[in-house]
């Protein structure tokens, strides 16, 4: 094993954290200011990809694209609370459930009557497709490297909004009180429309990103949603700093794991077996790190007290 | 009042109707729903395709969507079973399912005829006298792709494949068959979507080639990213992650690669053609792989049906075994634990148009069965 490849390994990791922070940010803003919890996430990240996909389709422009993906998740996050959810914040938790697993059905056969059964095509444009060259001879994927790039602006552009905007101050006294702010003679209907569209957005935007280099299909937002819901609970329900830990923690245990696990066991045991079971202990990894994170801190990482 | 006559009428149309049925009653049990929903639309379409091109009324098909969870494939195979009382299960696209589902049909006397899944355990020990595979065994299409390495001259494979049953069954097959070195070997997560950290060890570990099995959707991630690594070894792999329905998503990225099936849509013999012709004038696209499989499974059900009665099982069975029927793959016989000995062809990803496909290149396997018949005791 090189350090180029221990190098490479660790980049995957970052880019794949990046990635599952945007999908996080947003269900962590949702259920930190509005208490809800909406299973139905992950059919906004699929709503981005197929909106990317047919933009991309009828424009051949990638950036038209990741616009089409952010409008499009964000209206459908805006006609989902409006219609659904907002009818779901009283409620107790296990009403929302339902409810929002009623909307993942309804999203998905929906896309599927618009779009067909078979997946769609969305290709990395031109200009990021191939390797660059990094320092010390790492060869990496120049779209990986923009998504790690894209991943970490939007993160930045989060923590500012949050810490220096009038919107982030009403997010985070929402957060803390919320019938207080209400009180104060803040509209909040408008707020939490507002967290929920842009919640909706950043997760559409991860879809188109990612839509780029995997497979556009119906369901595919339904993995990613359970590793966001394991980012949250780590880093701590309602913040985004333990978002942003979480999802990092979560990306390279689980890229690293799979690299390493397998190579440990193959010092004593014959390749095949190694692969296998190295293989299966890899994919608990993550499950076996959250449950060690919530025996220390029960509460998450940057759980509130 | 009124309800009770209208119960009484439809008393006597549902006698009606058990009367009619002198035909064959199909439980179609397939995906229709979910990710993996393309392929067992085409198995349906496929299927239907010839019993409607067979002119017949005495085939009663009933579908329903088990969206690949083996529970609700259970639920509904007792509910076909019991209260549909079918005469012949069908559908299932996934190994894990039909192995909830086929042990328990065939030991309640009921046909079961595979249009895919194709688990080394029903072809091996647990063979039946009514279970019969039109497809293929598991295992066959990843040792004509093992075949093709030797044949291409590759000596340091490095192979990856999901870790589960069929996934085993594909590095396994493989294994049969290839000579080389193996440079690596990886499970990978049954429907995992990135593979970043693979193809970073296929870079660092001095491979000439890759085989990989990955259907559905998990192909067309790993495609697209190994294209975009720019690793560029000659990959090799069975026809699932290559059939008309994934093709147009995987692009350019697919272009040129070498994968290993059992039919083509450009196989030379007339029973294709027309196939091949209708299946894209009744529903608009190419038929896939699956569809070619959904099609043999209902003409084989119809040739059966012209020579004994379904409630003669005896007959029936018999007239299933001779495999009487013209198959889109030309030549098709059963071996003697009811899976298909055929040839597996190596075909190649081409662009036609607009529309990417695949075109016969050589002939991997010529008459294959499989490993298992051996150890099949019917």
């Amino acid at each position: 094993m090189s350090w180029i490849l221990l190098a490479e390994q660790t980049l995957n990791g970052l880019q794949f954290g990046v990635m599952l922070f945007l999908m996080a940010a947003g269900l962590t803003l949702i259920f930190g200011v509005m208490g809800l919890i909406n299973l139905a996430h992950g059919s906004l990240y699929m709503i981005g990809a197929f909106a990317a996909a047919g933009t991309a389709a009828a424009t051949g422009s990638f950036l038209l694209a990741l616009a089409a993906s952010l409008a499009a998740a964000a209206i459908a996050g805006v006609v989902i609370e409006v219609t659904v959810i907002r009818r779901l914040y009283d409620r107790d938790h296990l009403d929302q459930v339902l409810a929002t697993f009623a909307l993942i059905l309804i999203l998905s056969e929906g896309t599927r009557w618009i779009f067909g059964s078979f997946p769609l095509f969305l290709e990395v444009p031109d200009y990021l497709s191939g390797t660059v060259t990094l320092p010390l001879g790492v060869e990496y994927s120049r779209y990986r490297l923009s998504l790690i790039v894209v991943g970490l602006l939007v993160a930045l552009g989060l923590f500012w909004m949050i810490a220096r905007t009038r919107v982030g101050i009403r997010i985070r006294a929402g957060e803390n009180d919320r019938e207080m702010i209400g009180a104060l003679g803040v509209d909040i209907s408008r707020l939490y429309t507002l967290v929920f569209a842009l919640g909706a957005a950043l997760a559409g935007l991860a879809g188109a990103l990612i839509g780029a280099i995997q497979s556009v299909q119906v369901g595919m937002g339904e993995p990613v949603l359970i590793l966001a819901f394991v980012v949250i609970v780590i880093g701590g329900i309602g913040s985004i700093k333990g978002a942003f830990i979480g999802a990092l923690l979560i990306g390279l245990t689980d890229t690293l794991g799979r690299f390493l696990l397998p190579k440990l066991f193959s010092l004593f045991l014959e390749p095949s077996a190694a692969s296998s079971v190295g293989a299966s202990l890899a994919s608990m990894s993550i499950y076996i790190l959250m449950a060690g994170v919530l025996l220390v801190r029960p509460r998450g990482l940057f759980g509130g007290t | 009042m009124i309800s009770r006559q209208l119960i009484l009428a439809l008393g006597t149309a549902l006698l009606a109707t058990g009367a009619q049925a002198e035909g064959v009653k199909v439980g179609m049990i397939t995906t229709l729903s979910g990710g993996g929903a393309g392929l067992g639309i085409d198995v349906r379409d496929g299927f239907m395709l010839a019993v409607e091109q067979s002119g017949r009324h005495d085939i009663e098909v009933v579908i329903e969507d088990d969206q690949r969870k083996p529970d609700i494939a259970v639920q509904l195979s007792d509910k076909m079973i019991q209260s549909e009382k079918v005469d012949v299960l069908t559908g299932i696209i996934w190994s894990n399912l039909a192995m909830a589902v086929v042990p328990a049909a065939v030991a309640q006397g009921k046909f079961y005829l595979s249009p895919n899944a194709g688990p080394s355990a029903l072809a091996g020990k647990g063979c039946d006298k009514n279970y019969f595979n039109v497809a293929w065994q598991n295992d066959t299409l990843h040792e004509a792709a093992g075949a093709y390495a030797n044949s291409a001259g590759y000596k340091n494979s490095f192979i990856l494949a999901p870790n589960y049953p069929a996934g085993e069954d594909a590095l396994t097959g493989y294994k049969r068959f290839y000579e080389g070195e193996l440079a690596g070997e990886i499970f990978t997560k049954l429907g995992q979507t990135d593979y970043a950290s693979e193809i970073a060890q296929i870079r660092a570990s001095g491979a000439d080639s890759v085989f990989f099995f990955l259907p559905g959707g998990m192909g067309i991630s790993f495609l697209k990213q190994y294209a975009d690594s720019a690793v560029g070894l000659p990959v090799v792999g069975p026809a699932f992650s290559f059939d008309q329905g994934i093709l147009q998503a995987v692009g350019e990225a697919a272009l040129g690669v070498h994968n290993t099936a059992q039919w083509s849509k450009d196989l030379d013999n007339p029973t294709n053609a027309a196939f091949v012709e209708s299946f894209q004038a009744k529903y608009g696209r190419l038929p896939s792989l699956y569809a070619s499989q959904g099609f043999d499974t209902a003409n084989l059900l119809i040739s059966a049906m012209e020579t004994a009665d379904v409630s003669d099982q005896d007959a029936f069975r018999a007239a299933l075994e001779a495999a009487d029927f013209d198959s889109t793959r030309g030549d098709f016989t059963f071996g003697p634990n009811h899976h298909p000995i055929q040839d597996i062809y190596v075909r190649e990803v081409v662009k036609e148009g607009d529309v990417y496909t695949n075109r016969i290149v050589s002939v991997a396997l010529e008459d294959r069965g499989d490993a298992y018949a051996d150890e099949c005791k019917m």
